[in-house]
């Protein structure tokens, strides 16, 4: 299966019925295959005016409480980060899938890693977080479309699946997970009509009074701890005698993990560290690999922006070292094999 | 002693937040007094706008969510989506609905979405402290047209019932005012068949009111009422722009 298509099925898998898209590359498939799947089984495919527009809907959808979705691109995404922060502000849960390209501006079409900040720090304005999951596999964007309908359900919050046009595009076979008899968790908040049984309820994101404000907003960072402390989420690759560790996800981590191997051919000894969730940062599987190696390589289609958060979670314990390409270009193995040569050379 | 005028059931006990004079507090009871006769109220959901009328989520007794500012259209459509039984309102003023949200407007009108808008024409934005607005008249002196809105410059006034009426998805498009006994009247029974018309699934309903806004006008009360029937109303006249019986569903 297509990877988009395997995100728009894994979807609908996990009982979501309402979906808000606009047109974008390299994203296409996945509206496309909501636009015929949704009307058979009595769902929403609506395609909106805009971005904007868009993501409002899933604010809407989202506040009657059922499950929303909405697709784009990096360009895309930078207009809804309005909703998305509105999203976060009112406790909202949703999911917004990013299939990046390069940037800046129009960019380009192809693959690419560089809105990793975007999607980790600032979505939108304000002091928030969204969860964000990171698919290496066409398989792993499926299980992750379903976990991040339950989290952002569980934590009242809006939950992004960063993948990239490569993923995108690429096609796997997958196992989707036939729709649980789970029972959805009540949403007692929703604005789905009072009938007159209770007293009404609001969806907002206006304190006027910065106390109030101030207090919601630590309320929400309490939750956040909590995600921090129990959703971190990384794949560890040969590090049980790794003397060096590359750390990279999504597309560039399938390139990595093959530059891996052939270092392993090579005799050195290097495994691979893959973040699976981007928000919440896998801190811990960081300080576990520094606590081990001589030395950390990023791999990012970007100039630099995960190895920020690497560099925080290693606290200068070990050198971390950079290899990126952008703009839509992917590295090659032979490119990281390189790197880490130099890695392991330099730290002996 | 028997009650012979109430708070309708459909506005909460939270006082107004409005100035002395303004026109949102006649328009609020209207909507709720709508809610009231048609025994809407356990199902509606109002979407508050970004504008002086931010907080009616305070006001009206049913459920609300607050759009961001333009948005609410856009918030509506995905309210009625999931909830299509629901009665799905919108609340917007004039820099909300014709300036930063005209494509959300004006496209989930196009679709016939099945939702009634009430919009607060008062040639101002309001709650920023009296800008100009795209409804403000030419030469209207606001903070940000301080020599009077020049047409060269700012362009012209956006009628908005004339250009949504050329809309296949839209069911009624109708321009009122609440400056006196008489047109209190006419606006009340527009908002009740904007929402009658949601309820026969009829389409995309708006009741346009044209408003004051003596604060950020400068003037009294009276004075403002005075203004809008002088100023106002030649500009935008009142009247019914679009009723369409067959009505325009796109979905059911």
């Amino acid at each position: 299966m297509k990877g988009n298509e395997a995100l728009a099925e894994a979807a609908i898998q996990a009982g979501c019925r309402h979906f808000f898209g606009y047109p974008i590359t390299p994203q296409t498939e996945l509206a496309a295959y909501m636009s015929k799947k949704m009307p058979k089984i009595g769902g929403t495919y609506l395609q909106a005016e805009s971005e904007i527009a868009a993501i409002n809907m899933v604010l809407g959808a989202a506040s009657a409480g059922v499950r929303a979705m909405t697709s784009s691109s990096s360009p895309g995404i930078s207009l809804k980060s309005e909703g998305i922060s509105y999203l976060a502000g009112s406790d909202l849960p949703a999911v917004i899938i990013n299939v990046q390209r390069g940037g800046p501006g129009l960019g380009g079409i192809q693959p690419s890693q560089a809105d990793y900040w975007q999607a980790t720090k600032a979505t939108g304005h304000g002091d928030f977080q969204i969860l964000v999951f990171a698919p290496s596999t066409v398989q792993e964007m499926v299980d992750l479309v379903s976990d991040a309908f339950d989290l952002a359900d569980q934590y009242r919050m809006p939950a992004m699946i960063l993948a990239d046009g490569m993923l995108g595009q690429m096609m796997e076979p997958v196992e989707i997970r036939p729709a649980t008899d789970k029972k959805p968790l009540e949403k007692t908040w929703a604005t789905n009509g009072h009938q007159g049984k209770r007293v009404h309820n609001v969806v907002n994101s206006l304190y006027l009074k910065a106390q109030d404000l101030e207090r919601l907003v630590k309320e929400r960072y309490q939750r956040y701890e909590t995600i921090k402390q129990t959703q971190q989420r990384a794949e560890e690759y040969l590090m049980e005698d790794a003397e060096y560790a590359v750390v990279a996800y999504g597309a560039s981590s399938r390139v990595s993990r093959s530059a891996v191997n052939a270092a392993r051919e090579l005799g050195i000894k290097v495994g691979l560290v893959r973040p699976i969730s981007l928000w919440p940062f896998p801190v811990d599987a960081m300080q576990r690999a520094a606590d081990k190696v001589k030395g950390l390589l990023v791999v990012e289609m970007s100039m630099g922006q995960m190895v920020d958060d690497v560099r925080l979670a290693v606290n200068g314990k070990k050198p971390v070292e950079f290899y990126g390409r952008t703009g839509g270009m992917i590295p090659t193995p032979a490119e990281v094999l390189g790197a880490i040569q130099k890695l392991a050379g330099g730290a002996k | 002693m028997a009650v012979v005028f109430d708070k309708p059931h459909a506005l909460t006990d939270a006082p107004f937040h409005y100035c002395p004079g303004c026109t949102h507090g006649i328009v609020h009871r209207l909507v709720a007094e709508v809610m009231d006769e048609l025994d809407i109220e356990g199902k509606a959901v109002g979407v508050a706008p970004v504008g002086c009328a931010v907080m009616n989520y305070d006001y009206f007794g049913c459920d609300m969510v607050e759009a961001p500012h333009g948005r609410a259209p856009a918030v509506a459509t995905g309210l009625k989506r999931a909830c299509p039984d629901n009665v799905i309102f919108t609340y917007q003023g004039d820099g909300d609905l014709a300036a930063i949200g005209t494509a959300e407007t004006v496209h989930a009108a196009t679709r016939g979405e099945n939702i009634t808008v009430i919009f607060i024409n008062n040639a101002i934005y309001g709650m920023t402290g009296g800008q100009m607005a795209p409804t403000s008249l030419p030469n209207q002196v606001t903070q940000t047209t301080p020599y009077g809105r020049d047409v060269d410059i700012a362009g012209y006034p956006i009628r908005v019932c004339e250009l949504l009426s050329t809309l296949d998805g839209v069911a009624l498009a109708q321009r009122v005012t609440v400056d006196c006994v008489k047109n209190v009247v006419i606006a009340k029974k527009a908002i009740k068949k904007a929402f009658e018309n949601q309820i026969a699934k009829k389409g995309f309903s708006i009741v346009e009111v044209v408003s004051t806004c003596p604060t950020n006008w400068g003037m009294t009360p009276v004075e403002a009422l005075q203004w809008l029937r002088d100023n106002m109303l030649p500009y935008y006249p009142l009247g019914v722009y679009k009723d369409s019986e067959k009505g325009a569903r796109l979905h059911e």
